[in-house]
């Protein structure tokens, strides 16, 4: 059966999101899906469009990518506008061909409001939607002092926040008497203008602009109603958004009074061949101006293509919570208490610099709505209550009282109902949680990763990481971290039993501290933490026992028991000369050989006794270890950089081989890898690396937390535009502290995810020092990297540790079922069958 | 178990290293030897050869406990092996078990399994 046409008209987050939906579903192999997309880009997170001025870029934003596109087999064309809609020969027109369709959404998404003030055309008036427009915001703020928004709703102050970032002096221009008039009330609104003037955003309420002149002072000058000015060198208008039908409009499909594309309870149009989803679309005479219930639209419509009768957009939650110029902002269901009989409880710390109402129905039973400003604590809680109807304590007002004047606890996970939804953005009910749970997830991270919870604005992770603990409690599942039967405690606290207590050894820890004899897990694991605070040899006689054999022999045991050898390339970089000694030592030995991912050269198949020998020789020519067989910083990758390289823009190997020469040898939870490339083109691949470092003009930008291996993971943008020493120091801090709190064989990745607060948290430690133990981090890194030696070297020149490097110790023969055969040119472990 | 046993010199105490093994050479091929200082026992002695990796390698593996039985982990798949009977923890296999003791500065083996012979004599 020929595949039918299926027209997606906006490539926003909600038409993005439709498409992610859609395409997983069985329909999606019936149709042919066409995307176009008015900007150039694909899908980015519109959200947190603010960061954009924080450093990070339109990737770091990006939603999709175009191999995402191209795998789900969509024809996708950004920066193709469609200019008609065609409803009787269903097609749809753009400059540059004419497209058929059998079914067609509209995600057109919405457009700036820009009030019809004189002169709100003239250059340096501004929008704050897309991401040229931020670019505009940007060319416009060189050369400028000041800047004004005008609006001060959720938008507005978001936009403030990226005109301060920019460094200029900002003002918000808001003509209702207060601050987010829809969503706080005139006390809320008050203190939200307090603290926002405190944080240096100058806001002025109750203004309306008559006029935009040239000013004296800057170069625009606002003229108010009220005769009074104010010069500012730019204006940015985030006055509300209105919803961008003209394409509805112009082809006859039913729209409302004051816009908006309407659409009925299945998201379809006048025109049952069209539907519309996200801020285009009017339901019940109402545009939604949030992500989630376009969202839920997205998800109604991909529900009908596949014949699902009961997907359906009845309405959504407008709660919101947020973070605005730092400032804990929530607004939840009926703040204002427009029910008939509703009753307010409020608490407003004028001292503190908090304000709390709760809205209450007739009975005193269930909470309506509720207002919070300055501290967003108490949100989770007030919109399950709201949500779900759930009957109220005796005394409501502890819900918003702060603790020490008997403020209530949140509200246990256990008292959800299934329905209650925990991820808005990605709807997922506690129900759905509980059946991630159910079906073999053990942990939070996995149940982020079967449910997609908490992967979007992040919002509720903590209201997740609450459910899904107490229900694995309840499933009986001891959410256990002890590190093994051996001792009672995780490895960050046996870390921290290392440290402050001085212990050395492993005897005396598991003396002290724990029971039995040890085990392969525990003790490689303590010989880690050992090695991380103390940085003794781990042939010393006490730590060797300890080890992994790959740890015990320094070579990476293969499958015939022998070892593999892997000397040092810092940064890639080698001679010719060492080139040819390693080309000789593996001919001499008969050993396979093979260039690794880390830009270095692994020599197969020695055996125990040759491993000194070999690394005699390695050593003579200026070799050093190369760690690939210890939980350890392994290598760093690097292009050459500007030294040769037309596009570089910084010395990427001389970075690469600063950092290797500074990390070497440090020993962690689990191998880590580096990259630094010289610009932005990325040869060195430092997103896939756990720490990687991408030149820019002036600087270094930071990428953490990224691994390639079983379960790829991009590396988080960290920080912008470093000069060397502040690099080294950011590495430092990060590191050091991946070391102490990180579990057992734990990737940064996953320890990163499983901080509370996750990235953002860790920025706060390590850029801000958040936690007051910067210097010490460094120091301890520096302490590491003062006591380096080369295991290697330090093995062949002691013949008690010598000893050990015997295949037989009573006997000087070669292991006899170690089997060997040829392979183009090389000598390799022959198999079972070969051998026969 | 009256059995008398054939006791062999393999290799001088000096050649063991404390809480780990080493492998030595004898009549039945190689073995590896124990060495536990404190625990119970402390010497033990059993076929170096992992028969679920298929390569002489057990010596080289970490030695503690699981529930209180003394055990090698496999340097390469990290199954557990009874320092006791030999017995694979997580599957179906074993491996040899060789009494084991020191004479003054002389560790010497018996090259019976001793394992096998008293689960048969069983």
């Amino acid at each position: 059966m020929a595949q039918k046409q299926l027209i997606v008209i906006g490539n926003g987050m909600v038409g993005h999101h439709f498409l992610e939906q859609f395409m997983a579903t069985p329909a999606a192999s019936d149709w042919q899906v066409t995307v176009f997309g008015e900007e150039p880009h694909l899908a980015y997170d519109r959200v947190h469009l603010s960061e954009y001025f924080n450093g990070s870029s339109h990737a770091d934003l990006a939603m999709a990518t175009r191999a995402d596109y191209d795998q789900w087999g969509l024809d996708f064309h950004p920066g193709e506008p469609v200019t008609r809609i065609g409803r009787d020969g269903q097609r749809v027109v753009t400059d540059q061909g004419a497209y058929d369709y059998d079914a067609l959404v509209l995600a057109t998404g919405s457009y700036p409001f820009v009030p019809p003030i004189d002169g709100h055309d003239q250059d340096h008036c501004l929008v704050y939607r897309t991401l040229e427009d931020l670019d505009a915001i940007r060319a416009s703020a060189q050369g400028a002092r000041t800047g004004v928004v005008v609006g001060g709703g959720l938008l507005g102050l978001e936009a403030a926040n990226a005109l301060k970032s920019l460094g200029l002096e900002s003002h918000v221009v808001e003509f209702a008497p207060r601050l987010m008039p829809v969503q706080l009330d005139a006390d809320g609104g008050a203190l939200l203008k307090r603290k926002i003037e405190a944080l240096g955003v100058q806001v002025h309420t109750e203004k309306a602009t008559t006029a935009i002149v040239p000013g004296d002072e800057a170069r625009l000058r606002m003229n108010f109603s009220d005769e009074s000015h104010l010069d500012t060198d730019l204006i940015v208008f985030s006055a509300g958004i209105r919803p961008q039908d003209k394409l509805a409009r112009d082809c006859g499909l039913g729209i409302g009074e004051r816009g908006g594309i309407v659409i009925d309870d299945t998201c379809t149009t006048s025109d049952p061949t069209i539907f519309a989803i996200g801020e285009c679309a009017l339901w019940n005479q109402t545009i939604y101006g949030l992500v989630a219930p376009g969202y839920t639209m997205a998800r109604t419509v991909a529900g009908r293509l596949n014949q699902d009768e009961d997907a359906a957009f009845t309405g959504a939650d407008m709660s919101t919570k947020l973070k605005l110029l730092g400032v804990d902002v929530g607004s939840i269901g009926d703040a204002h208490a427009a029910t008939p009989g509703a009753r307010n409880i409020r608490f407003n710390d004028e001292q503190g610099g908090t304000y709390g109402r709760l809205v209450i129905s007739e009975d005193g039973k269930t909470l309506l709505g509720a207002i919070l400003v300055g501290d967003n604590g108490p949100y989770d809680t007030l919109l399950q209550y709201a949500l779900n109807e759930i009957e109220l304590p005796d005394h409501p007002e502890a819900l918003i009282l702060p603790e020490s004047e008997g403020g209530a606890p949140a509200l246990g996970p256990d008292a959800l109902p299934d329905t209650a939804g925990i991820c808005s953005c990605h709807n997922v009910t506690k129900g759905d949680v509980c059946g991630a749970i159910d079906a073999g997830c053990e942990d939070l991270a996995a149940v982020k990763t079967e449910t997609k919870a908490s992967t979007g604005c992040g919002g509720c992770v903590g209201l997740l990481k609450n459910v899904v603990e107490s229900e694995l409690e309840k499933r009986g599942v001891e959410v256990n971290r002890d590190l093994c039967e051996h001792f009672p405690h995780t490895r960050q606290e046996l870390f921290h039993l290392v440290r402050v207590n001085g212990i050395r050894t492993f005897h005396t820890l598991i003396n002290q501290y724990g029971r039995g004899d040890g085990c392969d897990i525990c003790k490689p694991a303590v010989a880690s933490i050992l090695a991380s605070c103390w940085n003794e040899h781990i042939m010393a006689t006490d730590h060797v026992p300890l080890q992994d054999t790959n740890d015990t022999f320094m070579a990476n045991m293969q499958k015939n028991g022998t070892y593999s050898i892997v000397p040092r390339v810092p940064g890639g970089e080698i001679t010719p000369e060492k080139l040819i000694v390693l080309g000789e030592v593996a001919k001499e030995y008969d050993l396979y050989t093979k260039i690794t991912g880390g830009q270095r050269v692994d020599l197969f198949g020695a055996t125990l006794s040759q491993l000194p020998e070999i690394w005699e020789k390695l050593i003579d020519a200026g070799f050093e270890t190369g760690h690939a067989y210890g939980k350890s910083m392994r290598t760093v990758k690097s292009c050459v950089g500007n030294t040769w390289c037309r596009y570089g823009v910084q010395d990427s190997t001389n970075m690469a081989i600063r950092l290797e020469e500074r990390y070497k040898g440090l020993r962690s939870p689990h191998k880590l890898k580096f990259a630094v490339s010289g610009c932005t083109r990325e040869c060195a691949e430092a997103q896939s690396k756990d720490i990687g470092v991408i030149a820019t003009e002036a600087g270094w930008n930071l990428y953490v937390c990224g691994n390639g291996g079983m379960r790829p993971r991009h590396a988080d943008l960290f920080a912008t535009d470093l000069d060397d020493e502040q690099l080294i120091r950011t590495i430092d801090r990060l590191l050091i502290f991946y070391i102490r709190t990180a579990d057992r064989l734990q990737r940064t990745s996953v320890w990163m995810e499983n901080l509370e607060g996750g990235l953002d948290y860790l920025k706060e430690v390590v850029l801000e020092d958040s936690l007051g133990i910067g210097d010490e981090l460094e120091e301890h890194m520096q302490g590491i990297v003062d006591t380096y030696q080369c295991e290697w070297k330090a093995a062949v020149e002691d013949p008690e540790k010598r000893k050990r490097f015997r295949e037989f110790v009573n006997d000087d023969r070669k292991d006899p079922v170690q089997h060997w055969t040829t392979e183009r040119g090389q000598r390799r472990p022959a198999d079972e069958t070969e051998v026969a | 178990m009256s059995q008398s046993n054939q006791w062999q010199t393999i290799c001088q105490t000096s050649d063991l290293i404390p809480h780990s093994g080493i492998a030595a050479w004898t009549e039945r091929g190689p073995v590896a030897i124990f060495w536990r200082p404190g625990c119970e026992p402390e010497l033990s002695a059993i076929g170096h050869f992992d028969p679920i990796a298929r390569a002489d390698v057990l010596a080289r593996g970490i030695v503690g406990d699981v529930d209180g039985e003394p055990v090698v982990a496999s340097p390469l798949y990290k199954q557990h092996f009874s320092l006791r009977t030999g017995e694979c923890l997580e599957e179906e296999a074993r491996v040899p078990v060789f009494p084991v003791r020191t004479e003054g500065n002389q560790v010497q083996l018996s090259l019976r399994d001793s394992a096998s012979e008293s689960a048969s004599a069983a």
